[in-house]
C-alpha cells in the first residue's frame, strides 16, 4: 500500500521544452495499475530544473524532485512504487526547513502565482478547491462600488509596465455611460525575453478570467477579450478549455450564479506585432485592422474597442483580483511600499543561476532578487548588468543594485518596472551591442506612423553600428543623446517614447565601454567582430587540430601535434575555434 | 468552384457575418494553407466587402502572415533577450549553415522553411528553437545539429 495521493508533471511550455512529455508517459505507463493519479500542473518557476515532478502525500505533504529525464523518470516510478523517497533528486520539499529558509523560497511571496504548478491548470475543480471563483460571489454580495473601493484599498497598479492605479481605472470606465462596455486582457506578452504571463496563463487560467469577470461586473462590461500572442500555442489551449469549463460551471455566461450579471469572454489571437501590446493599437487589432496606435485622449474608458468605453489590462494585473477580493485591499497594500503595493512576478533569464519565474514583494532590493532568489550569476561570473523593462527599460550597472524594485525607484535609474522581464548579463555582454540588439528590435517593430520613431530609431540604430565595428567618433555619442530626446518627445505612443531609453542608460551607466569602441577600437567583453582577434597561444596549443577542423573557412593551419596559427585575412571571428580548444589555447581579444 | 475557393468557403462562412473578423479569417486560412493564397484575399475582399489593398495592408503589418508557400516544417529560431544574451546569434548561423537558407527561405527540398522569432517565452530555457509547435532549449551548435537530423530521422521512420 502507498501512501502516495497523486504524482504531478510541471507541464507549462518550459516543461515539455526540457522533455516532460517522456516523463509523463513514463510515469503514466507504469502507475497504471496503482491507484495513484499521474496529472499534470503549470509552472512552479523553478525553470532551472525542469522536467519537475511532484509527489504529493495523502497526509498532504509533498516531495517535488527535478531534472528527471526519461531513465530517471524509471528510476522514480520503481521508488514511489516502493513508497521510497529518492534522495538524490528532491530539489525541494514544501513546508521543510531546510528549504523553506532557503533564500529562493523564503524571499518569495506567492500571488499571483498562488496555484501556477500547484493545481492542474486544466481543471476548474482543483482551481475552485483553492478558493476560486469565490471572488465573483464576493462581489456580487457586495456590489460594484465596494469592488472598487477595495481594488482602489489594495493599491494595485498595473502590471503590464505603466503601472496605472487599477481601482482609478475601472472608476472612471465605470462611470462612463453606454449601452456596451468592455473588458480586455492584455495577454500580447511582447517583451523579448520575458514570460510571466505565459506561466499564468499556462499555470492559472480560471484567476485570469475570475479577475476579467470581476473586472466586468465592476464597470458593467459584458463581454470581455484576451488578447493573445501567437507564439503561445500551449496558453491558448488551456484558456479555451478554461472558458468552457467556467461556462459550464456558470461562472461566464448569461446570468451568472443568479446574480443577474452577465459575461462572456472570447480569445483573440495576436499575429505577430509588438505594437499592438500597446493598448490603443491593440484595440485596432481586435476591430481587425492594422494595429496603429491612436491619440490618447479618448481615453479608453470613454471611448476604446468600437468606440465602447473599455477597460484593459494585464494578465498578472487580473490575476491578482481575485485574491485581493478574497483576502480584502487592506492586506495586499500591507505588503511593499508606500507607493508600489504587493508583489510583483519576474522572469529571471540570462546568466542566473535560477532562472525562472519568481514573485517577489514590491521594495525587495534588485539585489536580493538577482542573488538571494535568483542565486547569482552562472559559473560564479561577474555581475555586469541587468536589464529590465525590455526595449523600453534599461540596463543597470552593478553600483545600482541596491535599489528597490518599485516603480518610483526604478523611474528615477532610467529604467522602468516594465512587465518584469529581467535579463541578468555577465562580463561577456557587450553593452553597446546590447543597445544595438534593442533598437534593431524597435526599427523592426515601429509601426511607421511617427517620424522620429520610425526615422530617429534608425539613426541611432545605424551609429550604434558604426561603432561596434570600429568606425565611430566620440561627436556620435552627442548625436545618439540628442536623437533620443528627439525620438521620447516626437512619439506618439509608448513604443517611441521608451524607445531610446536602453540607448540612454548604457550611455549613461557604461559610458566607458562606448569610448573604448570608439578610442581604442576595443571591445571589452569581446563581443563585437570587427573589434576582436582570436589568436593561439603556442605555449598551450598542444596540436590536436580540433580548432583547424572546426574553422569553417579553413583559416587555421598547423600540423598535428605542432603549434596551430590563425590566418587573420581569413578568419571570419566566428569564434568556433574559441569554443573548440580544450586547452584554452585560443585567445580572443 | 476552384479549389482555394472550395477550401476557404467553411472560414469565410463563419467570419462572415463577425465584425472584425478579418485578422482571425486570414490566421484560419494560413493555418490551412501555412500561407496566405493570393486567391484566398480576392475571395476575402468580395465575401467581407473589404477592399484587398486593405486586405494587403493587414498582412504586410503583421509578421505572422506569409503570402508565399512555405516548406513542409517551420523551424523557428529566437532571437529575443534572453537568448541573444546566450549566445542565440551563433544558433541561427548554426541553422543557417546546416539548411543552406537565409531567414524566410525554404530548402530546396521544401523540407525546411526558416524564420526568426521576438521570443517564445521559453527564456529559461535560452537559446531555444521551435520546430513546428515544438521548443527545443538549451542549445548549442552541437546540440542544435542533432536536433535537426534527429527530427528528420524520427519522422522518416
Ligand atoms: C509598445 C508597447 C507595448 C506594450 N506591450 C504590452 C504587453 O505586451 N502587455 C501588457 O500588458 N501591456 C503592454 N503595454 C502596456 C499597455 O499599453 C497598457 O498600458 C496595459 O495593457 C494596461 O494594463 P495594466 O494597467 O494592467 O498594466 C505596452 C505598451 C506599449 C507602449
Ligand atoms: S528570449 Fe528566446 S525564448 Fe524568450
Amino acid at each position: 500500500m502507498t501512501n502516495i495521493k497523486r504524482v504531478k508533471i510541471g507541464m507549462a511550455s518550459c516543461g515539455l521544452a526540457a522533455g516532460a512529455q517522456v516523463v509523463f508517459d513514463n510515469l503514466k505507463e507504469d502507475l497504471a495499475d496503482s491507484n495513484i493519479v499521474v496529472e499534470r500542473t503549470g509552472c512552479i518557476g523553478m525553470c532551472f530544473r525542469e522536467p519537475l515532478v511532484e509527489i504529493e502525500y495523502n497526509d498532504g505533504h509533498s516531495i517535488i524532485y527535478g531534472d528527471i529525464d526519461g531513465k530517471k523518470s524509471k528510476f522514480l516510478s520503481q521508488k514511489i512504487k516502493n513508497n521510497e523517497i529518492a534522495e538524490e533528486l528532491v530539489v525541494y520539499i514544501p513546508g521543510d526547513e531546510k528549504y523553506e529558509n532557503d533564500h529562493y523560497h523564503k524571499k518569495q511571496i506567492k500571488i499571483v502565482l498562488r496555484n501556477s504548478g500547484i493545481i492542474n491548470p486544466e481543471s476548474i475543480v482543483e482551481y475552485i478547491e483553492k478558493n476560486g471563483y469565490k471572488g465573483i460571489k464576493k462581489s456580487f454580495e457586495k456590489g460594484k462600488d465596494w469592488v472598487i473601493e477595495e481594488i482602489l484599498k489594495s493599491g494595485l497598479r498595473g502590471r503590464g509596465g505603466a503601472g496605472f492605479p487599477t481601482g482609478l481605472k475601472w472608476k472612471f470606465a465605470g462611470g462612463s455611460k453606454s449601452d456596451m462596455k468592455y473588458i480586455i486582457c492584455n495577454a500580447d506578452e511582447g517583451d523579448p525575453g520575458a514570460f510571466m504571463d505565459r506561466s499564468v496563463l499556462e499555470g492559472d487560467p480560471h484567476s485570469v478570467l475570475e479577475g476579467m469577470t470581476i473586472a466586468g461586473y465592476a464597470i458593467g462590461a459584458n463581454q470581455g477579450y484576451i488578447y493573445v500572442r501567437a507564439e503561445y500555442p500551449l496558453a491558448i489551449i488551456r484558456l479555451e478549455k478554461a472558458i468552457a469549463q467556467a461556462k459550464e460551471e456558470e461562472f461566464l455566461g448569461e446570468n451568472i450564479l443568479n446574480s443577474g450579471f452577465s459575461f462572456d469572454i472570447s480569445l483573440k489571437k495576436g499575429a505577430g506585432a509588438f505594437v499592438c501590446g500597446e493598448e490603443t493599437a491593440l484595440m485596432r487589432s481586435i476591430e481587425g485592422n492594422r494595429g496603429m496606435p491612436t491619440l490618447k485622449p479618448p481615453f479608453p474608458a470613454n471611448s476604446g474597442l468600437w468606440k465602447k468605453p473599455t477597460n484593459i489590462n494585464n494578465v498578472e494585473t487580473f490575476a491578482n483580483v481575485p485574491w485581493i477580493i478574497v483576502n480584502g485591499g487592506d492586506k495586499y497594500a500591507s505588503i511593499g511600499t508606500e507607493k508600489s503595493k504587493g508583489t510583483k512576478v519576474f522572469a529571471l533569464t540570462g546568466k542566473i543561476k535560477n532562472s525562472g519565474t519568481v514573485e517577489v514583494p514590491m521594495g525587495i532590493t534588485l539585489r536580493e532578487v538577482i542573488f538571494d532568489v535568483g542565486g547569482g550569476i552562472i559559473n560564479d561570473k561577474k555581475f555586469k548588468a541587468v536589464q529590465i523593462g525590455g526595449p523600453s527599460g534599461g540596463c543597470l550597472p552593478a553600483s545600482l543594485l541596491d535599489t528597490p524594485v518599485d516603480y518610483d525607484s526604478l523611474n528615477n535609474t532610467g529604467a522602468i518596472m516594465g512587465s518584469g522581464g529581467m535579463v541578468v548579463m555577465d562580463e561577456d555582454s557587450c553593452m553597446v551591442d546590447v543597445a544595438k540588439f534593442f533598437l534593431d528590435f524597435v526599427v523592426e517593430e515601429s509601426c511607421g506612423k511617427c517620424t522620429f520613431c520610425r526615422i530617429g530609431n534608425r539613426r541611432m540604430y545605424e551609429i550604434l553600428d558604426r561603432i561596434t565595428k570600429g568606425k565611430g567618433e566620440m561627436k556620435d555619442l552627442d548625436e545618439l543623446e540628442a536623437l533620443a530626446y528627439q525620438v521620447k518627445n516626437g512619439s506618439l505612443c509608448g513604443l517611441g517614447q521608451t524607445a531610446p531609453n536602453p540607448v540612454l542608460t548604457s550611455l549613461k551607466y557604461f559610458r566607458d565601454e562606448y569610448i573604448a569602441h570608439i578610442k581604442n577600437k576595443k571591445c571589452p567583453a569581446g563581443v563585437c567582430k570587427a573589434l576582436i582577434e582570436f589568436r593561439i597561444d603556442p605555449d598551450k596549443c598542444t596540436g590536436c587540430t580540433l580548432c583547424a577542423r572546426n574553422c569553417p573557412v579553413d583559416a587555421i593551419s598547423g600540423e598535428v601535434k605542432k603549434t596551430h596559427i590563425i590566418d587573420q585575412s581569413i578568419c571570419i571571428k566566428c569564434g568556433k575555434c574559441y569554443t573548440a580548444c580544450r586547452f584554452d589555447a585560443v585567445i580572443k581579444e | 468552384m476552384n479549389k482555394i475557393e472550395e477550401g476557404i468557403k467553411p472560414i469565410v462562412k463563419k467570419y462572415k457575418e463577425e465584425v472584425g473578423a478579418l485578422i482571425p479569417a486570414l490566421q484560419e486560412i494560413q493555418e490551412k494553407y501555412k500561407y496566405i493564397p493570393k486567391e484566398s484575399i480576392e475571395i476575402l475582399s468580395k465575401e467581407f466587402h473589404i477592399p484587398v489593398p486593405r486586405i494587403n495592408g493587414v498582412i504586410t503589418f503583421y509578421a505572422q502572415f506569409r503570402t508565399e508557400p512555405v516548406g513542409k516544417h517551420i523551424i523557428r529560431v529566437c532571437h529575443g533577450t534572453a537568448c541573444f544574451v546566450n549566445n542565440g546569434d551563433s544558433i541561427m548561423d548554426t541553422v543557417k549553415e546546416i539548411l543552406n537558407i537565409e531567414v524566410g527561405e525554404t530548402t530546396e527540398d521544401r523540407y525546411y522553411t526558416l524564420e526568426q522569432v521576438a521570443c517564445l517565452g521559453c527564456c529559461s530555457l535560452a537559446p531555444v528553437i521551435m520546430i513546428d509547435d515544438r521548443v527545443y532549449g538549451k542549445l548549442d551548435s552541437t546540440k542544435v545539429k542533432n536536433v535537426l537530423k534527429k527530427f528528420k530521422e524520427v519522422e522518416n521512420d
